[in-house]
């Protein structure tokens, strides 16, 4: 029998180990457009001590460590792109703690969004987290380390700008702990101790996170959704600006789309609004509907589409049967709200050149700070030409998103090379010094921010 | 085999392995897929299976007998079409029956699904006993044979032959006696009623079961049928009217119910218990039967219903579903359905756990065993719960 897979075997158990065809070629995909690559071997381990010997494993036997989580990014993060051994750590899925007082909670790395909803849901419900429009398996460590947003990311920004604190694997097995819980506290902060966020944004390629703990937050009685709708895309980053002047929105969304056809060339906003009472709730709505908006209705360059009580959580999404095709893909930056014009009429543009019906999202992330801008492509994974469109998109628009000024948010591997062809040197050479001190062996999830 | 002759060819890549059919209804964790909750791989989830069918039939993937056991750990259980919220989600059964219909049809099954098959081919159940011994269960009672009595009772392969449901299988017998039901049973003249082989993708065989039940039932005359277990009752109600058989089809709960409404069923001696009700997945997401159970059990003096945090369509299979109480592909291990959902009924704090299925019945027990739960928790059949309450014993 192989020795690595022996190995993991005896560290985990048989039955949370392959070699087989079966799960290198489930575990080979991406669920976009990035062309699939099996690793040599999965293992799904259950504690930390288990992923920390698997990485020592691989470390003496020089083969890659791919992290996988939820497996949602849909930018190919967690494909094995030179083989190795793929972690699915979706097991190691305890909620450990959650404090009502300091309002957090300490999750291990495979708690689900939709886990730790319905856990608050059913024995906190005054309390919620900013949860991300991803489906409810992505998983709550994955989405805070590509720097994700959520539902409350008006007010609070990054799900990344969220977390307390940290359990690390790093590279060579050693285990660290970063934020309050390193000098043996709670998990309640993770200020004010030296700066060490080595983990963010890296894909992986620095360390496996093996807990965590977010920031909780009030859970309002009532929470819902308004609507409102424009013409002139030139308008959005006024309107934002307008709504979130009045810090009274959870989350403020622009879109358009082309389907269905309505609602082509128009944007409409969402704004979730929450409140404890009834009173709350009217003020809120009139400093928003009347105060801030209420110009654009009477000058006939908006409408108000009513306000609907009751958010879904955790939500469900569509997207990928658009056309019925089981695919779709797509480009999010973080960009400044005023590039709101030009990114949706650029990002049509692309679509309409590839035959996809378009589809543009902006989510406001901070009190207009900046903005979580996404294209997204549609695809039939059943047709390989479709897939292809898709893909020629995508590079398009990463490359817009650096034109327009802005930064691709969880970069593939060719979103990552144009980043990294525009880095700062000093900021360049100091991500390789870190990379190759903490990952001298370079056996985390290689291929990924290659070449730094 | 190239795709484009699979039944379901223009659906199957529709399948974005999102994740949504891991969850129960209340999000609560992703172990409600039977086999992805027993094995915590992405190939045996639901969109795997998925996957893993396309890959094969595209010839991308040879077929393997782990591939097979993957496809055939699928318990049939419908939480995936539930939880899916694409328009697809009405075939997501019937993609994996039908890709088992594939491998039935190039002879590449497991050896344990193939023995299913042949025992009930040959012996018409899944166990290999013999027919001569199907009427071992109601031995040393007075059941009368079926000759027109107003209900035909069918008892089914696991009520029949295995001890635990045996016992079951009397009391319901017992139990609509005292009621003052016309019923008779098949005996040794029954036939296995081709739920499962029909979930195996042995289509054939299953068209040969369901007609050689629907002309006996004909022949002898019966209209109404009421069944121990929900298999069956699925069957008959919903697959046997495609073949002529357009039987009055009532799960036993259904008829205990109206015998309850129309105060023949007698519980006046209660049942003193806290107890807590699995719902069966041929009754509950098939057949949407989750609430006259659970009227039933509230007609019941001293008795307390407590439900488990997952129920009704949230409920987790047992995972006997689609064959596998007998070819037990779900099973060893702390990590199998049955083994949770005794963990999830003990949580509760109930000392007893409510079921309206043999096959439940049989794989729950076995599980309140590996888990060293028998002096805390005990599984009894709703039908023996009611002849307790009925005075029966």
């Amino acid at each position: 029998m192989n020795a690595i897979y022996q190995a993991l075997a005896d560290i985990v158990d048989a039955e949370h180990v392959s070699d087989r065809p079966e799960e290198l070629y489930i575990y080979s995909f991406d669920l976009g457009t990035a062309e699939p690559h099996r690793p040599d071997y999965v293992v799904a381990p259950r504690t930390t001590g288990q992923v920390r010997e698997i990485v020592r494993l691989a470390n003496r036997e020089k083969v890659p460590v791919v992290p996988l989580g939820g497996g949602l990014s849909l930018a190919g993060l967690a494909v094995p792109l030179k083989g190795g051994i793929l972690i699915d750590l979706k097991r190691m899925d305890r909620i450990l703690e959650v404090n009502e007082k300091g309002r957090y909670a300490v999750l291990e790395c495979g708690v689900s969004q939709g886990q730790l909803t319905s856990y608050l849901a059913a024995h906190h419900p005054g309390l919620t987290h900013s949860e991300p429009g991803a489906p409810p398996a992505a998983t709550v460590a994955g989405n805070a380390l590509i720097h994700g947003q959520g539902d409350l990311a008006q007010p609070y920004g990054f799900n990344s700008d969220q977390v307390n604190g940290l359990e690390v694997v790093l590279p060579t097995g050693e285990v660290c702990r970063f934020g309050s819980c390193a000098i043996g506290a709670s998990w309640f902060t993770n200020h004010p101790l030296p700066d060490v966020g080595l983990f963010f944004g890296w894909c992986g390629t620095t360390g496996l996170i093996t807990k965590l703990s977010i920031r909780l937050y009030p859970a309002k009685r009532i929470r819902g959704v308004g609507q409102f709708v424009v013409e002139d895309e030139e308008l959005v980053p006024e309107i934002i600006g307008r709504v979130t002047g009045t810090q009274m929105a959870e989350d403020v969304i622009a879109y358009s789309r082309a389907i269905p056809p309505f609602g082509l060339g128009l944007q409409h906003f969402t704004v979730n609004i929450a409140a404890n009472s009834e009173k709350e709730l009217e003020f809120k709505q009139e400093l928003i509907w009347d105060d801030a908006l209420g110009e654009y209705i009477r000058r006939g360059d908006g409408g108000y589409l009513g306000f609907t009580r009751g958010l879904e959580h955790p939500q469900i999404s569509k997207t990928s049967d658009y056309k019925k095709g089981g695919g779709f893909e797509y480009v999010g930056s973080i960009m400044p709200i005023e590039k709101y014009p030009e990114c949706y009429r650029r990002g049509r543009e692309i679509s309409e050149r590839h035959d996809i019906p378009y589809t543009v999202t902006g989510r406001c992330v901070g009190v207009g700070h900046s903005m979580m801008f996404a294209w997204t492509y549609a695809f039939n994974r059943a047709d390989p030409e479709t897939m292809r469109q898709a893909r020629e998109a995508l590079h398009e628009t990463d490359d817009l998103v650096l034109e327009l000024g802005g930064v691709i948010w969880k970069p593939g591997t060719y979103g990552q090379q144009l980043i990294l062809g525009r880095l700062d040197p000093g900021t360049r050479a100091l991500m390789r010094r870190i990379k190759e001190v903490l990952d001298p062996g370079g056996i985390m999830n290689p291929g990924n921010w290659e070449g730094i | 085999m190239p795709l484009d002759t699979y039944e379901f060819n223009d659906v199957i890549h529709r399948c974005f392995r999102c994740g949504y059919c891991k969850f129960p209804t209340n999000w609560m964790d992703v172990n409600n897929c039977p086999p992805y909750a027993r094995f915590r791989m992405e190939s045996y989830s639901c969109g795997g299976r998925l996957w893993l069918t396309r890959a094969w039939l595209n010839e991308t993937l040879e077929w393997s007998e782990h591939l097979a056991e993957i496809l055939y750990s699928c318990t049939t259980c419908r939480n995936c079409e539930v939880k899916c919220p694409l328009s697809f989600n009405v075939d997501i059964v019937n993609m994996v029956v039908a890709a088992r219909s594939e491998m039935i049809e190039r002879g590449k099954v497991p050896p344990a699904v193939r023995r299913f098959l042949e025992n009930i081919d040959l012996h018409g159940n899944p166990y290999g006993s013999a027919r001569s011994r199907r009427d071992s269960w109601m031995q040393g009672t007075d059941i009368e044979r079926y000759e027109g009595q107003e209900y035909l009772y069918y008892v089914g392969c696991t009520g029949s032959y295995d001890t635990r449901a045996q016992r079951s299988a009397r009391a319901l017998a017992t139990l609509l006696g005292k009621a003052g039901a016309s019923f008779g049973v098949l005996g040794n003249h029954e036939n296995c009623d081709g739920n499962e082989v029909h979930k195996l993708g042995e289509a054939g065989l299953f068209e040969m079961l369901a007609q050689d039940n629907i002309e006996r039932f004909k022949a002898l005359g019966a209209k109404k049928i009421v069944t121990l277990s929900p298999h069956a009752y699925n069957a008959m109600k919903n697959l046997y009217p495609l073949y002529g058989g357009d039987f009055q089809v009532f799960h036993y709960t259904e008829l205990l119910y109206e015998l309850f409404k129309e105060g023949k069923l007698d519980v006046s001696n209660g049942f003193d218990a806290r107890l807590t009700y699995h719902d069966p997945c041929f009754l509950g997401r098939w057949n949407d039967g989750y609430e006259t159970p659970r009227r039933l059990l509230a007609a019941v003096p001293s008795l307390r219903l407590a439900e488990m945090e997952k129920s009704r369509d949230a409920a987790l299979c047992c995972g006997g579903g689609a064959g596998n109480f007998e070819i037990d592909l779900l099973g060893g291990g702390d990590s199998s359905p049955a083994r949770r959902r005794v963990r999830h009924a003990a949580e509760t704090g109930a000392t007893v756990l409510a079921v309206a299925c043999p096959k439940c019945l049989v794989m729950l027990e076995d599980a309140l065993k590996a888990e060293e739960l028998e002096e805390k928790l005990a599984v009894r059949d709703i039908a023996e719960i009611l002849a307790e309450a009925g005075g029966i014993r």
